[in-house]
């Protein structure tokens, strides 16, 4: 789905923008489902830190990631200002707990610049890029690296 | 509807006939000897080689036809069904299943060596004992078989009538030999005008005996010149009956004066049809099945031997109508017939069968069921929310709301239980299945084997059953390649050179109980023994006791066979099974006797999708507990509990000692322990026995949950075997109990790291 879209409006993509602390990433919009403001998760024994628990998506179980944590950031500590963008990973469902979605951006593929070498493997790992947009700087995600499927297969 | 629309209607049908067809031949095998019994089997091939002709299946037809061929002589009296002939008849209901598979799936898939050596053996048991004409039949028609569809199904429709159906039910009595008399029968208008119908009197003519019907239409004028009222067609009929010109002319008996009637012996005596065009009858014969139940007076003459006769006539007529007709209706014609052929020796039997064929049945789409169950599933959720906001907002108590929303309850209740009827199936298509497995392993091992089985008809959600197949065969193959001794060793153990697997299906407080039991040897536990200790999985002066032995067999990389066979031993199996009944939730255990066999029994719920379960309080956290793994509930006392070297704590229960489990610790909801005294023990029993006490810190309530998967967007999570959602909105997880029990033992909670359970 995610590599349909990209090719979907050739040179020009839409992506959904947030905060989490003081940085900016975005998303291809197409992955994402629904934005929904937090709601207290129910916690999973034996679950990585960065899994804060499960929620009830009108009937579906829906783990929830706090993105912050998972980039090996400060935790989040949920309020209800934060919000959950609920996305498809694959053929999962994951909602990401961020701070705030800030903004919707259509950008061409010349926009986007190259992640910069001075990243470590980690970063560079779910990093597709930066945007440079009004002076502010953006970094794209690729939601498939944040949640590599052998670790959601093993155990 | 285009044509794979009704192929796949053929499919489905194919496999209710083989299904008959296959417990026809085990009730026959297991002696029955009813005439009706022979029939259902006999019809069964038939409806198979019909269909299959219309859609030009000619692999399935030439098989079918040898078969049925075969089976008529049984019919005929001709073959004695004994235990050899049954197991031929059995193997050629395999491989008709196969053909039917492959015919369906477009591939291969089919054992041509066997199917030929079938063949071959089908015909000599039709050839062995039968008289010539009988066999001169047989060939006759198989062209008319893989003929082009259209013509087929009409030569198709007269082909039972080639066959000579002896009546067998006249018994030991001597029988008149049958002789063919030629029939012209030419109405005359008076006899339509009088209300007399010539369909009516043909299919009482066809109650004689055999019957082939040439309609001449010569006289007919062009539409022009017609008058309506007038009468047109005359027949030629032959017929094949042992009852007499007598008989023949009875049938006329009140039509006499207004038709031309000249009956005549014949010279010919079988295969008359032959020299008459087979041309399409201008009007349906269907029609003839739709005849109502026969008044008393023709059951007592069917009762003296003209049963079967009919029976075939109207199967005939049946057949002759048009390819769409057949496809559709051959779910609906087995019942017919079976209602049709009240025979009185079956009178019994044809009883039952009608009851069963008057509940009329819709076929749909699984998708649509599920898509149903999920809404209620979610209903069921709203309402208990719904309710739950209401009593917190509501302090009155009995308010109109109040009332309203326990009647919602209650409705959304039977709704839930009607929706989860619909999926509920006998486990009978998965244990005919098995009949099969035990069949071919018998074979292949050379043991005898005889499979009974009970209960089939216990209804279990059809997710259950789909997923029953694969651990049950398992199982089989287990009992019967390992369990059962070769028929020497069964002999010189004094016990009958049959072994015995008896598989039984029964209800058992809410969930279904399905016991596999062999009369073999039992296990060997000195060399289960060994060869855990030659595995490592336990150490070689490890104090297990039998019941701990037995469960060794569940560990992967068991197997005790001595060599390696085709059917089992290659390490995959008890773990594999044990493995998929739990992922049923579902427990299984063994108890074996030395020389006097081995009882598997597994415990699986009839449903998947809810779940009755206690909630309960860990840790601030909501956890369900399945109420299936609680023995009982209990609120520890100081003076219980007992400390247990380092970390261990036991709590004594009517003076024995039950290890307490701290649910929150191993969830790693908390790093303390919990002071047991403060919280509720529930004692709960997992499979491999043993019980535990596990420590929540309070019981909320008990729950009907809807059961939803952790597994689809997250991922499995040891300790935990699914979550719901509470009346709140909110998830909760629903605990694995055995793996929580596991895990006490010592062990990390990893389903992998199971092995070291016995130790």
């Amino acid at each position: 789905m995610t590599n349909a879209a990209k090719h979907l409006t050739s040179g020009g993509r839409e992506l959904i923008a947030f905060r989490v602390g003081d940085q900016e990433f975005c998303v291809n919009i197409m992955s994402v489902r629904e934005i929904r403001g937090w709601t207290q998760a129910t916690p999973m024994p034996h679950a990585p830190a960065y899994v804060l628990g499960v929620i009830n998506l009108r009937g579906a179980v829906l783990p929830i990631v706090d993105f912050s944590a998972r980039l090996g950031m400060k935790a989040a500590e949920p309020t209800v200002r934060h919000v959950i963008i609920v996305a498809q990973v694959k053929s999962r469902v994951v909602g990401l707990l961020v701070d705030a979605v800030s903004d919707i951006l259509t950008v061409s593929d010349s926009d986007i610049q190259p992640t910069p070498d001075i990243a470590s493997d980690f970063e560079r790992s779910f990093a597709r890029g930066v945007l440079a947009i009004a002076g502010r700087m953006i970094c794209l995600v690729e939601l498939d690296s944040v949640f590599p499927s052998e670790e959601r297969e093993a155990a | 509807m285009d044509m794979n629309e009704i192929k796949e209607i053929f499919f489905q049908e194919c496999e209710e006939q083989l299904a008959e067809l296959e417990s026809g031949l085990l009730k026959l095998n297991d002696g029955d000897r009813d005439p009706e019994t022979v029939n259902a089997v006999f019809r069964a091939v038939h409806s198979i080689k019909g269909g299959a002709g219309a859609f030009g299946l000619d692999d399935l037809v030439s098989f079918a036809h040898v078969f049925e061929t075969t089976l008529d002589c049984v019919r005929s009296n001709r073959l004695e069904p004994n235990q050899d002939v049954l197991k031929v008849m059995l193997r050629s209901a395999d491989v008709l299943a196969d053909l039917t598979n492959a015919a369906r799936d477009g591939g291969g898939g089919v054992d041509e060596a066997r199917s030929r050596q079938l063949i071959k053996e089908l015909e000599a048991l039709a050839n062995g004992e039968l008289p010539q004409t009988a066999t001169e039949s047989a060939p006759k028609s198989a062209p008319a078989g893989v003929a082009p569809p259209a013509p087929a199904v009409n030569e198709e429709g007269f082909q039972p009538v080639a066959f000579s159906f002896d009546d067998f039910d006249t018994g030991d009595e001597p029988t008149i030999e049958p002789s063919t008399y030629e029939i012209v029968f030419k109405p005359k208008s008076d006899l339509y005008s009088k209300g007399n119908d010539a369909t009516l009197l043909l299919r009482d003519l066809s109650r004689l005996g055999e019957m082939s019907i040439h309609c001449d239409m010569d006289t007919l004028p062009p539409l022009d010149r017609m008058n309506p009222e007038d009468a047109y067609f005359s027949w030629k009929i032959s017929l094949k009956t042992d009852q007499g010109e007598e008989a023949i002319r009875s049938v006329f008996e009140f039509a006499e004066w207004d038709c031309e009637l000249d009956v005549a012996l014949a010279g010919g005596t079988v295969g008359m049809e032959e020299d008459l065009p087979m041309q399409p009858v201008p009007f349906d014969l269907s029609i003839l099945e739709e005849e109502p139940q026969a008044p008393a007076g023709e059951q007592d003459r069917a009762a003296t031997g003209e049963g079967t006769p009919r029976n075939a006539a109207v199967a005939a007529a049946q057949t002759a109508s048009n390819v769409l007709q057949m496809a559709q209706s051959t779910a609906r014609v087995s019942p017919e017939n079976a209602r049709n052929s009240q025979s009185a020796s079956a009178a019994q039997a044809a009883a039952q069968q009608a009851a069963s064929a008057a509940t009329p049945t819709i076929r749909v789409d699984l998708d649509r069921v599920d898509r149903l169950i999920n809404l209620v599933g979610e209903l069921v959720i709203n309402q208990a929310m719904l309710s739950q906001s209401v009593i917190e907002n509501d302090t009155n108590g009995t308010s109109s709301i109040n009332m309203g929303l326990e009647e919602l309850q209650q409705l959304t209740r039977e709704i839930q239980d009607s929706v989860m009827a619909i999926r509920a199936q006998p486990v009978k298509p998965v244990f005919q299945r098995m009949s099969r497995i035990v069949r071919e392993i018998a074979d292949m091992t050379g043991k005898s084997v005889r499979l009974i089985t009970e209960g089939e008809n216990t209804e279990v959600d059809k997710t259950v059953i789909d997923k029953l197949a694969e651990p049950l065969t398992h199982m089989i193959r287990n009992a019967v390649d390992h369990g059962l001794e070769t028929p020497e060793k069964r002999v010189a153990a004094g016990k009958s050179p049959e072994g015995t697997v008896r598989l039984t299906a029964k209800h058992r407080s809410g969930r279904i109980v399905i016991e596999l039991a062999d009369d073999g040897a039992g296990i060997n536990r000195e060399k289960v023994r060994q060869k855990a200790i030659d595995n490592d999985l336990i150490a070689a002066d490890a104090n297990l006791s039998d019941e701990e032995v037995d469960n060794l067999i569940f560990h992967a990389g068991f197997s005790t066979a001595d060599k390696i066979s085709d059917i089992s031993g290659r390490g995959v199996g008890m773990d594999v099974v044990k493995r998929s009944i739990q992922a049923l939730g579902g427990r299984i255990n063994i108890s074996s006797k030395p020389r006097q066999g081995s009882i598997f029994t597994m415990s699986l719920p009839l449903t998947l999708a809810v779940l009755d379960g206690m909630v309960v309080t860990v840790a601030n956290q909501t956890l369900v507990v399945p109420l299936t793994a609680i023995v009982e509930t209990l609120q520890p006392e100081a003076s219980a509990i007992h400390s247990f070297g380092s970390s261990q704590r036991l709590i004594s229960i009517r003076d024995s000692f039950c290890p307490l489990v701290d649910v929150g610790r191993i969830l790693n909801f908390r790093g303390a322990q919990a002071n047991p005294v403060e919280g509720v023990a529930l004692l709960v029993e997992s499979e491999g026995g043993g019980q535990r006490a596990l420590m929540v810190d309070a019981i909320q309530g008990q729950r009907q949950v809807v059961i939803k998967s952790l597994e689809a967007n997250y991922t499995h999570v040891p300790g935990i075997a699914a979550a719901t959602i509470l009346g709140d909105g909110r998830v909760a997880l629903i605990l694995d109990v055995d793996a929580i029990v596991a895990a006490s033992r010592g062990q990390s909670l990893k389903p992998e790291m199971s092995l070291a359970a016995a130790g």
